[in-house]
């Protein structure tokens, strides 16, 4: 059976008839073709998936699309305004955080809510466990690391320019 | 996964009845263990029911030295609560433990003691903590709670609504994680109300979560980590998987509690 589902998603009103076994991520990819989400594993551990919903990071391929109807969600594809990245997108491609990108997208969505929870002020540790939710085959995180202090230090200093802010 | 229908209801008897009449319903909280199940099809249902609108089991509540939190707070709220915080620090910090901060935002406290997962950190604060489990069935204490390996007294159809968790003069929780999962490999909570200590333990046993009651016995008689020394865990009643065998795990078990004690003992001398 479909359900007709209605929910916000970079700021713009999608609705979509979907089978109630949808998952977000899914609906996100197949249905709104929004491809920057990706799925790199089965059992809710890598990240790749994340994004932003009603203001939290949260994993999209262990979310059901139809609990999120009437939410708020925001991808990777909803960060940049114009030609103009955010200013975490912008610090990973600054400080070389990828390397084949396959797990960017949900780094850089989890990071943004590590800023807006910690600030720019977190230690290594902090950062360390804060990320335990993410995995990189890549780049062994030394980049990574160095990409979010970069990140967080442009949020924390243009807050009022951050297009994620206004929105959630 | 399979396929199945989606429902939800707004109040908890609506979503009750909607229980009894669906065929084999399964509710949804947080999904950060249903989903992941469904998902490998370890775990089928024909109806879904979302618990999502239950704003009514979403409360944090410190009175008369219980913290009373509802089922469906997350565990990042709960983490982050100023209340839990500093009533039970170590509750506190058994939630912002738990996974990550994705399944911290996510997950909930009723969906993780009606899971009774054998690994996950929740059941360990209930059986130290002596925390009664509010269901629609009727109060049932932690101890007559957790019956085994994803097995609880939780009636069938009924929901988990709360738990109370008295106040400790002392209290701590350690977990040696799994790398991977986060879960716990050996957890061990332990709690002091004056002299009478409570030693919950979760990850480690074959039978789910369990009171180390030989610990406890010491542990009353002198909380101090040298009231530990020559007791030990029973190899026999622990789980073995690839990541670590019975014998292993014992140790675990062991060490886990003298860390708990520790840090359970420099925080009442904070105080
Ligand atoms: C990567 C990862 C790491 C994790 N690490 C940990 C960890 O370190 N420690 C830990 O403890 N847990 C861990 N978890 C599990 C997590 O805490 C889950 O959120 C929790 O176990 C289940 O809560 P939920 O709200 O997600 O429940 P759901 O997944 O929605 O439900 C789980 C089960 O409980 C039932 N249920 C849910 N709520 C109720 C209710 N109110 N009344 C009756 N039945 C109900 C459901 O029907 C289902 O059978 C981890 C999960 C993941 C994916
Ligand atoms: S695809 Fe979601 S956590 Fe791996
Ligand atoms: S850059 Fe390749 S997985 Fe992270």
């Amino acid at each position: 059976m479909t359900n007709t589902l209605t929910m916000t998603v970079n700021g713009a009103s999608v609705t979509r008839d979907v089978p109630a076994n949808t998952l977000l991520v899914h609906f996100l990819r197949d249905s709104l073709r929004l491809t920057g989400t990706h799925v790199g594993c089965d059992t809710t551990q890598c990240g790749a998936c994340t994004v932003h919903l009603d203001g939290s990071a949260v994993k999209s391929c262990t979310t059901l699309a139809m609990t999120c109807e009437g939410s708020d969600v925001t991808t990777i594809e909803g960060l940049a305004s114009g030609d103009t990245l955010h200013p975490m997108q912008e610090a990973f491609r600054a400080n070389h955080g990828l390397q084949c990108g396959f797990c960017t997208p949900g780094f850089v969505m989890s990071a943004i809510k590590i800023v807006e929870r910690l600030g720019s002020g977190f230690d290594d540790t902090a950062l360390r466990e804060e990320l335990e939710g993410n995995i990189c085959r890549c780049t062994g995180y030394h980049n990574i690391m160095k990409s979010i202090r970069a990140g967080a230090e442009a949020m924390t200093s243009k807050q009022k320019t951050s297009p994620d802010n206004g929105a959630e | 996964m399979y396929s199945f229908e989606y429902h939800r209801a707004e109040t908890v008897e609506e979503t009750l009845k909607l229980g009894s009449v669906l065929e084999d319903a399964r509710f949804l909280a947080g999904g950060q263990s249903l989903i992941p199940m469904m998902k490998l099809r370890f775990a089928k249902a024909d109806n879904i029911i979302d618990l999502r609108d239950l704003d009514e089991l979403r409360g944090i509540e410190v009175a008369h030295d219980i913290v009373s939190i509802g089922a469906m707070a997350r565990h990042a709220e709960v983490a982050a609560s100023p209340k839990v915080q500093s009533a039970i620090p170590a509750l506190a910090g058994l939630a912002g433990g738990i996974g990550d901060p994705m399944v911290r935002a996510r997950g909930t406290m009723g969906g993780s003691i009606a899971n009774a997962d054998p690994a996950a950190c929740y059941p360990a604060a209930c059986l130290a903590l002596g925390a009664t489990i509010n269901t629609t069935g009727g109060d049932i204490e932690a101890d007559d709670f957790f019956q085994g390996v994803f097995e609880t007294a939780l009636g069938e159809g009924a929901l988990v609504t709360g738990a109370e968790f008295p106040v400790p003069d002392a209290a701590a929780y350690k977990k040696f994680r799994h790398p991977a999962s986060r879960f716990a490999l050996a957890g061990i909570f332990v709690a002091r109300f004056g002299d009478l200590v409570r030693v919950g333990v979760t990850g480690a046993g074959r039978q789910g979560a369990y009171r180390w009651i030989e610990a406890e016995d010491a542990l009353t008689e002198n909380f101090a980590v040298n009231a530990l020394d020559g007791l030990h865990a029973d190899p026999s009643q622990m789980n073995s998987d690839i990541h670590g065998d019975e014998p292993y795990r014992a140790h675990l078990v062991e060490v886990m509690t003298r860390r708990a004690v520790l840090n359970a003992s420099a925080h009442c001398g904070d105080e």
